[in-house]
C-alpha cells in the first residue's frame, strides 16, 4: 500500500522544525507504524539523509517510550493502541498521514519526533512512591488487600507514562499521568501513611513544571493506551483537596 | 492550579444554584404583572438581606473570573506555547471546548443584563415601581430579545459542562454516578434555556403585554 507522510522534522532543541513531505510506497498492511518508520529511515540513510528520530523500545505496547500525533490524534486512530501496535490496514491506501511529537512546554522537543519527558519521571520522584523499609520480600497475603482495591489500583498503575494524556489535552495537562500514579497508590494499604502528602507533593510538582489545569473535557481518556479513567483524576483533586486540610 | 480549579467548581456551584433560583423567580412572569412585581418587590423588601445576597454572588463571580483567567493564562499561553500543525479533538463536547468563551459573553451579558433591569440605563423604558412593565418594554425591542436568547443558548453551553464538570474537580466521580450527574447537567442546562428564553419568546409572540 502506498501512504504519503507528513513528518515533523526538527534538528534540535533550538533549532525551527517544519513538516516535511514523504511519499511511501510497497508498505505492507501488516507493519506497524514504527515499522514504516523503520522502513523510511533505512530509505533515508541510503540517500545520505538525516533518519527520523523517535522513541521507541519494547514495541508490544507495554513500555511507554513510543508516541506521537498522527493526523491530529495522541497514538493514532486506535483506542488502547500505541504506535508500535497500531498497524497500517488501519489506513486508508494512498492517506496522508502527519506525524507530529507531543507539543507541551513541559515536553521539550529534542529532534523529530522525540520530545523530553523527564517531567513525568520528576512528577513521580515528588511523591510517587511508598516509604517503606526495604530488606528481605515479606510473605505474600501478610496485608491483606480487597479485590475490588486491588483490581482499581492494578488499573490505574496499567499506565506506562507515555503522555499521550498531556499532549491530547488541549491545556497540556498531566491530571490523568499524575492521578493514575495517585489512585495507583492511594488504593492500597500500604499507600494510605502518604496518601494526602502524595497528592500535595505531586501536584506541586505539576504546576512547577508549567503542565496547565484540567478542564474534564475527557480527551486524554479517549487517547491512552492503558484506557486509564478521569475517576483517577478526581482522585487525585480528593486527595488533594483532604491534604490541603489535613497536612501542615 | 488544582485549588485554583476547586474555586472554579465552588463559585460555579454558587452561580449555578442561583441561575436556577432566579428562573424560577422570573417565570412568575406568566403570573401576570400584579404577582410578578410584588416578587420583584419582596426580593427588595430587606436591604439587608438584599445585599449580603448581592455581596456573596459578586463576591463568587469575581472568584470565578479571577480563577478562570489565572488558568487561561497558564493553560492557553504557557503550557502549549506551541501549537499543533494538525490537532483533532475526537470524544470532548463542543460545550467543554468553548468554556472561555460562552463565559465571558455570558459575563457582558450579564452586566447588560443590570444595566437594563436593574440600574435603568439600557436604553429601554424604566420604571422601578413596575418592573413587569419594564420586561415586556424591554424584549418588544427585537435585537435586544434575540441577544438574550441568545446569551441564554451560551449560558446553556457553559452549563451543559459546567454543572457536572464542578463535581468531579471536587473529586466526586463514580462509574454509576457521573452519567447520572452528566444527564442532570443536560437536562438542567437545556431547562434553564427553555426557561430564560420563554420570556423574551413569549412577548416577541405577544403572549406577555
Amino acid at each position: 500500500m502506498k501512504l504519503i507522510l507528513h513528518i515533523w522534522r526538527q534538528k534540535n532543541p533550538s533549532a525551527p522544525g517544519k513538516m516535511m513531505r514523504y511519499p511511501m510506497d510497497n508498505l505492507s498492511h501488516e507493519m506497524s507504524v514504527l515499522e514504516m518508520l523503520d522502513v523510511l529511515n533505512e530509505q533515508l540513510i541510503v540517500k545520505g539523509e538525516r533518519p527520523v528520530t523517535f522513541e521507541h523500545d519494547c514495541r508490544e505496547g507495554i513500555c511507554g517510550s513510543c508516541g506521537f500525533m498522527i493526523n491530529g490524534v495522541a497514538h493514532g486512530p486506535m483506542p488502547a493502541t500505541t504506535v508500535c501496535q497500531l498497524t497500517l490496514r488501519h489506513f486508508k491506501d494512498g492517506e496522508e498521514v502527519y506525524l507530529e511529537p507531543w507539543r507541551a512546554h513541559a515536553f521539550p522537543i529534542l529532534k523529530d519526533l522525540m520530545v523530553n519527558r523527564s517531567a513525568l519521571d520528576r512528577i513521580i520522584a515528588a511523591g510517587g512512591y511508598i516509604s517503606v523499609p526495604t530488606g528481605s520480600a515479606p510473605d505474600g497475603n501478610t496485608i491483606p488487600v480487597g479485590k475490588g482495591d486491588a483490581d482499581r489500583s492494578m488499573d490505574a498503575a496499567a499506565c506506562i507514562g507515555c503522555g499521550a494524556c498531556v499532549a491530547a489535552c488541549p491545556n497540556a495537562s498531566a491530571a490523568l499521568f499524575t492521578g493514575a500514579k495517585i489512585a495507583h497508590l492511594g488504593l492500597l494499604p500500604q499507600g494510605q501513611p502518604e496518601r494526602n502528602k502524595r497528592a500535595l507533593k505531586m501536584v506541586a510538582q505539576v504546576t512547577r513544571e508549567l503542565f496547565g489545569s484540567c478542564s474534564n473535557i475527557g480527551e486524554c481518556e479517549a487517547v491512552c493506551p492503558k484506557e486509564i479513567r478521569l475517576e483517577a483524576i478526581a482522585r487525585m483533586n480528593r486527595d488533594f483537596l483532604a491534604g490541603s486540610w489535613t497536612e501542615r | 492550579m488544582n485549588g485554583k480549579k476547586a474555586v472554579m467548581a465552588v463559585s460555579g456551584f454558587a452561580l449555578f444554584g442561583f441561575v436556577n433560583v432566579h428562573m424560577l423567580g422570573n417565570l412568575q412572569v406568566f403570573l401576570g404583572r400584579e404577582a410578578f412585581n410584588r416578587y420583584a418587590e419582596l426580593l427588595r423588601a430587606e436591604p439587608a438581606l438584599l445585599w449580603a445576597a448581592r455581596i456573596v454572588l459578586l463576591t463568587m463571580v469575581i472568584l470565578h473570573i479571577w480563577a478562570s483567567w489565572k488558568l487561561m493564562v497558564l493553560n492557553k499561553l504557557r503550557a502549549r506555547p506551541v501549537g499543533y500543525v494538525m490537532k483533532r479533538s475526537i470524544v470532548s463536547s463542543y460545550a467543554s471546548r468553548t468554556m472561555y468563551w460562552s463565559g465571558p459573553i455570558v459575563g457582558a451579558f450579564v452586566i447588560y443584563h443590570l444595566m437594563q433591569f436593574t440600574w435603568g440605563v439600557g436604553g429601554t423604558s424604566h420604571d422601578p415601581k413596575d418592573p413587569y412593565g419594564n420586561v415586556v418594554h424591554g424584549f418588544q425591542v427585537i435585537p435586544i430579545a434575540i441577544a438574550y436568547v441568545v446569551a441564554m443558548g451560551l449560558l446553556m453551553l457553559h452549563l451543559y459542562h459546567g454543572a457536572w464538570s464542578m463535581f468531579q474537580t471536587l473529586g466526586v466521580n463514580h462509574p454509576r454516578y457521573t452519567p447520572l450527574l452528566k444527564r442532570f447537567a443536560q437536562v438542567v442546562s437545556i431547562g434553564l434555556f427553555l426557561g430564560f428564553s420563554s420570556i423574551p419568546a413569549s412577548v416577541m409572540a405577544g403572549l406577555i403585554q
